[in-house]
């Protein structure tokens, strides 16, 4: 019989023991690497929430993790495995770069939506392919997915090193953009109230973000569309009953998913470095992977994680550069251990803490 | 002599669920010993006790007298206790003979032992009376001969005592009577049988003495010479049930529902319904019996809209739904066709969904709408609620993961789905597969009263008694076409069975 936990000790408790647990786990392989674990942590803490700047830095990277974490958590909510979160951001990218460099010539004010539309789309398209030929040709959606992350990696390398790269330099990126196409930054506007974060590259793709949260909540928990998405993951046959089409289905989904991921472009191309860079989505796809299993595909659920995943990338950038001894590698497998508590171990002090504060499942009469 | 198998105070629970309260059996050895209960009456929790896949709390198991333990199924073929499921444990692919052998083959290489274990199971067979070719691939067989090569591989690994649960589910009558006989002759050499059904007509016609459950209580045990089906009936359920259906001549109108020369392929593309041709009238249900697997599921299928049709063509009221470029459920429903799935877990309800989500499945275009067009969860509970107070769905909570509920209850759900909206024509594939007694009866009523009330009523079942309880008008199917137009008042069920089994001569449909 299923035996059910408190919902806050579910979704308080649970995940809290898990962070405890893998902090533990870390400190044992930093002391076994002759660390101090206390000062690691110590400045791990202090690099992601300890300053205005520091904060400023982790809600950046938070920003893509939510939009990566919502592509990976709609897609799934039909059903589908959509690992090319990756590759999708990165055409994204492609898309918002070719608005801001060749239209640049028009105002703010029509660039920058010009360019979210582009990131949009371009991830949308670069999602849809996978989705068709799941939905058309039965083609596994996880194997396309990979082959498209390859393929948009060799994409844009030849198309930066080929065609966008700014004239007369050896770095291969585009040159910067014009400043009236850039994302507002948050930083400047901030600093009144909470956070003194000049120069951090936070910028109005966080805002999107939030919005983005709000609006995967009411398509999929509310609206019809949300609701045959999630017939047709949860009992393809039933959604065949209920005259869902599931190809079709699965098809909008991936264009969904594939316009999130598009967010990350947003916040890093058009609004952290303001050009088009080889390898600027530095695997935040992948990360929304975890991001969308330790927040279970619910919104709420994925900003928690996003948060958290933002404060360990800053942290670990932070650690990486206090302490040296610690090499980058090292802060891989911390945060590693992380995502391995939370996410695949995650249910692994459940039945424990269901004998402590264990209520059982009610009963149903037959 | 000591019996065969005791059971003393066996108890069991899965959690807040008391399966089993001190339950005591006894089966006496060389005999046919019935166990009836409704579902969820802890049958076959105690069958899995005795055969090892569970271990009981408390009690104790005596086999021949001798108290053991039974901790898994291999202790129990060690005492010679054997269970023939209900869904075969057999591999496809391979012979008889090797199917026999398999989990007995005595070491690693079979090459020389083979020989010698085709002898043994061909005298085996033999002496039971059973004509098996011991070379003939499994999946060719007809469900009865795979039932027998099942029962014979148990016999092969030495079984003393046999549990046959569910065993008729899935056979003709002609294939249950010659079960029956070969129970008959196990039982003649020595043999135990306890036969796990809901069917009491099998109880009464074969088994020596039955048990009834109830409740996960051992509530009577009886000479079957001394009692009668409407005894065991009360027994299981634990009131009287109200005698036979009041079932008034149906006065049918004109076609609602029109299907001429229907082709439908199956899943992997072969022709599975053969220009099948029928007529339902306002106020009629028209049944078509068949052993699962000729084509019904298809027909319903595709008559739902589920299935694109090859041919033929499909009528409801005056429209002309196939052929056509559009063709799904959703066109179908919009034209006023209900169906209430065969596979009801999988398909008429989604198991994850809250009750109130699965209320909604097939009509959430339509459902309680707020602001931006959005779906309004609270007012959908509430109807759900009130769907569920007149359905007599329990628990009535349109929050709980609707594969929570028990089938009885799922099934009231989808019927209460799916006859809310007022459909012209209804479909209803197997309405009872796994409803306890009570449930049943309830269901037949409203299907009933929804012919009485001029609906055009689908019928699909495997169960014959449902289908000649139920049915104005019975169609029998036998490898995807019609074979047989049917009265049912008078009907003759061998002939029935003959035309199901294909072996009797077609009549013009």
């Amino acid at each position: 019989m299923n035996a059910a936990l408190p919902r806050w000790a579910e979704l308080g408790l649970l995940p809290v023991l898990n962070i405890v647990l893998a902090l533990l786990v870390s400190a044992l392989v930093l002391l076994a690497a002759g660390q101090d674990p206390v000062a690691a942590l110590h400045v791990m803490i202090s690099g992601a929430l300890g300053s205005g700047e520091a904060v400023a830095y982790t809600l950046y990277y938070a920003t893509d993790m939510v939009f990566t974490g919502l592509a990976v958590a709609v897609a799934f909510h039909c059903g589908l495995f959509n690992i090319g979160v990756e590759g999708q951001a990165y055409v994204a990218g492609l898309g918002a770069a070719l608005v801001c460099l060749f239209l640049d010539r028009l105002p703010g004010l029509v660039v920058v939506p010009l360019a979210i539309v582009a990131a949009a789309g371009f991830g949308a398209f670069w999602a849809a392919i996978p989705g068709w030929l799941q939905a058309k040709r039965g083609s596994h959606i996880v194997i396309t997915t990979i082959m498209f992350n390859f393929m948009s990696y060799a994409l844009m390398v030849y198309l930066i090193v080929n065609w966008l790269i700014a004239p007369g330099q050896g770095a291969p990126e585009t040159r910067t953009f014009a400043p009236h196409t850039w994302m507002p930054r948050l930083g400047d506007w901030l600093a009144p109230f909470v956070i003194a974060a000049p120069g951090s590259p936070l910028n109005a793709a966080t805002l999107i973000a939030i919005a983005a949260l709000f609006a995967v909540w009411l398509l999929i928990f509310r609206s019809g569309l949300g609701y045959a998405i999630r017939v047709v993951g949860a009992s393809p046959r039933a959604a065949v009953y209920a005259g869902i089409d599931p190809g079709r289905h699965v098809i909008i989904a991936m264009l969904i998913s594939g316009g999130l991921a598009g967010g990350v472009a947003l916040n890093e191309v058009v609004g952290g470095s303001h050009k088009l860079l080889i390898g600027f989505t530095a695997g935040y796809g992948f990360t929304g992977i975890a991001v969308a299993l330790i927040g279970r595909n619910h919104p709420v659920g994925v900003l928690l994680a996003a948060l958290l995943f933002g404060a360990l990338y800053q942290g670990g950038a932070e650690l990486a550069f206090d302490m040296p001894a610690i090499s980058p590698d090292l802060v891989v497998v911390l945060q590693g251990l992380v995502i391995l508590f939370t996410g695949a171990l995650g249910a692994m002090l459940r039945p424990a803490l269901v004998r402590v504060l264990g209520r059982r499942a009610p009963q149903v009469a037959a | 002599m000591a019996a065969a198998v005791e059971l003393r105070g066996v108890d069991k629970r899965f959690g807040a669920i008391h399966a089993n309260r001190e339950v005591e059996l006894v089966v006496e050895r060389g005999t046919i010993h019935g166990l009836i209960g409704e579902n969820g009456a802890g049958k076959s929790t105690l069958m899995s006790i005795l055969h090892g896949f569970y271990t009981a709390d408390r009690g104790e198991i005596r086999i021949g007298g001798e108290v053991v333990t039974i901790s898994d199924s291999r202790d129990a073929i060690r005492h010679g206790i054997e269970m023939v499921h209900q869904q075969f444990m057999l591999v496809d692919t391979l012979t008889v003979l090797e199917n026999a052998v398999l989990g007995a083959e005595g070491g690693a290489l079979l090459g020389r032992r083979l020989p010698a274990a085709r002898s043994r199971l061909v005298a085996l067979a033999r002496s039971y009376g059973m004509d098996l070719d011991p070379d003939a691939i499994v999946g060719d067989l007809p469900v009865g001969a795979q039932q027998r090569v099942e029962i014979l591989k148990a016999l092969y690994r030495g079984a003393e005592i046999l549990i046959l649960d569910e065993p008729t589910a899935m056979l003709t009558p002609q294939e249950a009577d010659d079960l029956f006989a070969l129970l008959a002759t196990l039982r003649a050499q020595g043999k135990t049988m306890i036969l796990v059904t809901h069917k009491l007509r099998e109880i009464m016609a074969i088994t020596d003495r039955v048990s009834v459950m109830r409740g996960g209580r051992m509530v009577a045990h009886r000479e079957t010479a001394a009692t009668t089906a409407a005894e065991l009936a009360e027994l299981m359920i634990g009131r009287r049930l109200a005698s036979g259906l009041a079932k008034s001549p149906a006065k049918p109108g004109r076609a609602l529902l029109a299907v001429r020369d229907l082709d439908v392929p199956g899943a992997n593309g072969a022709r599975r319904v053969k220009g099948v041709s029928l007529d339902v009238r306002a106020g009629e249900i028209v049944g078509i019996a068949g052993v699962a697997g000729n084509g019904q599921s298809e027909l319903i299928d595709a008559l739902a809209g589920m299935r694109r049709p090859s041919g033929g063509q499909i009528r409801v009221g005056d429209a002309a739904i196939w052929p056509a470029h559009r063709f799904d459920a959703a066109v179908l429903r919009a034209a006023g066709v209900a169906h209430v799935p065969e596979d009801r877990l999988r398909t008429g309800l989604v198991p994850r969904f809250a009750a109130c989500e699965s209320a909604i499945l097939g009509h959430h275009q339509a459902a309680e709408r707020g602001r931006l067009g959005l779906i309004d969860w609270h007012r959908v509970a509430a109807a759900t609620r009130a769907l569920m107070a007149a359905y007599d769905v329990r628990p009535p909570a349109p929050w709980l993961r609707s594969s929570s509920f028990s089938g009885g209850n799922q099934q009231r759900l989808i019927l209460a789905r799916e006859l809310e909206r007022d459909p012209v024509v209804l479909l209803v594939g197997q309405p009872t597969r796994g409803v306890d007694l009570g449930g049943i009866d309830a269901i037949h009523r409203r299907l009933l009263a929804m012919r009485d009330a001029g609906k055009a009523i689908l019928l699909v079942s495997v169960e014959l008694d449902e289908i000649l309880r139920l049915a104005d008008r019975i169609l029998v199917m036998f490898d995807g076409a019609i074979v047989g137009d049917v009265d049912p008042i008078g009907a003759d069920e061998r002939r029935i069975g003959s035309l199901m089994a294909g072996v009797a001569e077609p009549l013009a449909a």
